[in-house]
């Protein structure tokens, strides 16, 4: 592998060969982030598998994890990643990861790319709180704090880029 | 794996010709041109001779030449030179184009804190300025208009002699920054009525380290290094002797060479925008078909993001370069991109692809096939729908 003293081998290595990318038929919770218009565009499919534990309670793991990426190098690296981390763990252990997990495992990111790596987590949490919505189950505190913020940074990024539109036609 | 350059617009490799020319400036002839004795001498004549081509090339007098270090440097000196000139007169006016490089729009932008009024032109989708508007944005206090000749992102080349025409008529200091253009389209100063030109060597295969910024006689400027009073007391700094003979060198080769090169560029450049355009679907050519510069190309893939794809294609060992806001630093589109009115996500998949004096019709060849593979591999991940 050629020498990119920007990205870690890591990254490089997951970009060039993800893992895990594509669609799952009828997922039980998508969950996208990030904007097309500040450039990344992250959906995350999670398929969840109910086994029986004994007393009538069921764990609940993520049995599947697929991903589409539309953005850069560190975009596509931490995509890959979090469907490694997330395949075969429960929900609750899933909504523990954090983006340094991921960084992590990339021995670092570039300061500048460190947002991706939030975009992946991000999407995880979204997927998860799409599966807990459908199924009617309760929203932990925390989750839906994440949601609300994800909801907001949605609407201001968009809001962010009219205005750097505006201040590009105020040029024209 | 052999690799491929077709990255010529951000920098070309030293003409062969041209390093063997430099070569005896480095540790023979090392003198300084300040100096009275025969080192200092040797090094002032042969700066002398090199201005003197570079003048002969574009109709210019060499005492209108002056050497800088970079494009960069020399669009800062044209444009704030020329403000700071004229600031006692009222004249504070400035109308500038919002296709220029970051160096020009910087500097302009600079000027508006110091007081300075700016008028940003008006471009059409193909990225060339509105005359109209120029014309109607001329005011009693405008100074200087500054148009880029030859866009470094996009290819469009502007009318700059109908735009020197109208400066001219009017009485204000007509700047072009002709970067990218200086060797691929003719230039005669006094003709297309030029005041302020601006050319880099490190665009014609001369090396880093020498430009220059051609100041006409009747024009007002103001140095902004100050020091030993080199160049006409408007660019102090010992003078990079090796770099300026190179760049006369390379503006020599093009003298004799130039014509035939860009017309080979032509069909080169227009083989692989064609074989793009209808062999890979979701393409489109940013910037004007025609009014082109004869090695660029700039192409937008749709559902692909630039940055993911030039290091596909580094991996590939081919160099390009994207417009993508993943590779800026502030993570915003290109503001050419969208000055010609390109959507956010067309802006993140522009490619460019500049064409150069060693490029050959094989290695464009390899490049369409390996680009085909990496942009189907890209949206085959991707969540975004690229058919139109």
């Amino acid at each position: 592998m050629k020498n990119n003293t920007f990205y870690t081998k890591q990254t490089l290595k997951h970009f060039r060969h993800p893992h895990n990318y594509g669609m799952i038929k009828n997922p039980d919770g998508i969950g996208e982030a990030g904007n097309l218009i500040c450039g990344d565009l992250m959906s995350l499919y999670i398929k969840v598998k109910k086994i029986p534990l004994k007393k009538g309670l069921v764990k609940e793991i993520i049995d599947d994890i697929k991903f589409k990426t539309y953005g850069c190098a560190a975009a596509i690296a931490t995509s890959s990643v979090i469907t490694d981390l997330v395949k075969g763990k429960t929900i609750e252990e899933a909504l523990k990861i954090s983006k340094n997990d991921i960084i992590n495992i990339l021995k670092g990111l570039p300061p500048i790319k460190v947002h991706c790596s939030v975009l992946a987590i991000d999407a995880l949490n979204e997927a998860i709180y799409q599966y807990l919505i459908r199924n009617k189950k309760p929203i932990p505190e925390e989750l839906q704090k994440t949601h609300k913020r994800i909801e907001l940074g949605k609407k201001t990024i968009k809001k962010r880029y009219q205005d750097y539109l505006q201040s590009q036609r105020r040029a024209i | 794996m052999k690799k491929i350059y077709l990255d010529y617009a951000a920098t070309t490799p030293v003409d062969p010709r041209v390093f063997k020319a430099m070569r005896p400036y480095f540790s023979q002839k090392f003198g300084n041109t300040m100096s009275l004795h025969w080192q200092g001498r040797q090094a002032a004549k042969a700066v002398e001779k090199a201005r003197e081509k570079i003048a002969k090339f574009i109709g210019a007098d060499p005492e209108e030449i002056i050497f800088t270090s970079s494009a960069t440097e020399s669009n800062n000196l044209a444009i704030k030179g020329t403000a700071f000139a004229h600031k006692s007169e009222h004249k504070n006016h400035l109308i500038i184009s919002p296709v220029e490089h970051d160096c020009v729009i910087a500097s302009a932008r600079w000027l508006e804190k110091q007081g300075f009024e700016i008028t940003w032109l008006k471009v059409d989708k193909s990225g060339l300025i509105d005359l109209e508007h120029l014309k109607n944005s001329i005011k009693k206090n405008t100074l200087l208009v500054s148009v880029i000749h030859g866009n470094n992102e996009i290819g469009t080349v502007q009318d700059i002699a109908k735009i020197g025409e109208i400066c001219q008529k009017n009485k204000v200091y007509f700047h072009t920054d002709a970067s990218q253009s200086f060797g691929k389209i003719p230039i005669d100063v006094v003709k297309m009525k030029i005041d302020l030109l601006t050319a880099s060597s490190h665009k014609i295969y001369g090396p880093k380290g020498a430009a220059i910024l051609y100041i006409n006689h009747q024009a007002k400027i103001e140095p902004i290094i100050h020091g030993g009073g080199h160049e006409k007391n408007l660019r102090s700094s010992t003078l990079n002797v090796p770099a300026i003979v190179g760049m006369g060198k390379a503006v020599e080769i093009l003298q004799s060479e130039g014509k035939k090169e860009n017309l080979r560029m032509i069909k080169l450049r227009d083989f692989l925008i064609n074989k793009i355009l209808t062999e890979i679907p979701g393409t489109h050519l940013n910037g004007h078909r025609k009014q082109r510069l004869c090695n660029n190309i700039n192409i937008t893939f749709s559902g692909v993001e630039g940055e993911s794809l030039t290091m596909e294609l580094d991996f590939q060992g081919i160099a390009v370069s994207s417009g993508s806001a993943c590779s800026s630093r502030n993570l915003e589109p290109s503001h050419v991109l969208t000055a010609i009115g390109l959507m956010a996500e067309d802006a993140h998949g522009s490619l460019r692809i500049s064409l150069g004096r060693w490029t050959t019709k094989e290695e464009l060849i390899k490049t369409l096939k390996i680009l085909k593979i990496v942009v189907k591999k890209l949206r085959t991940i991707s969540p975004v729908a690229y058919e139109k």
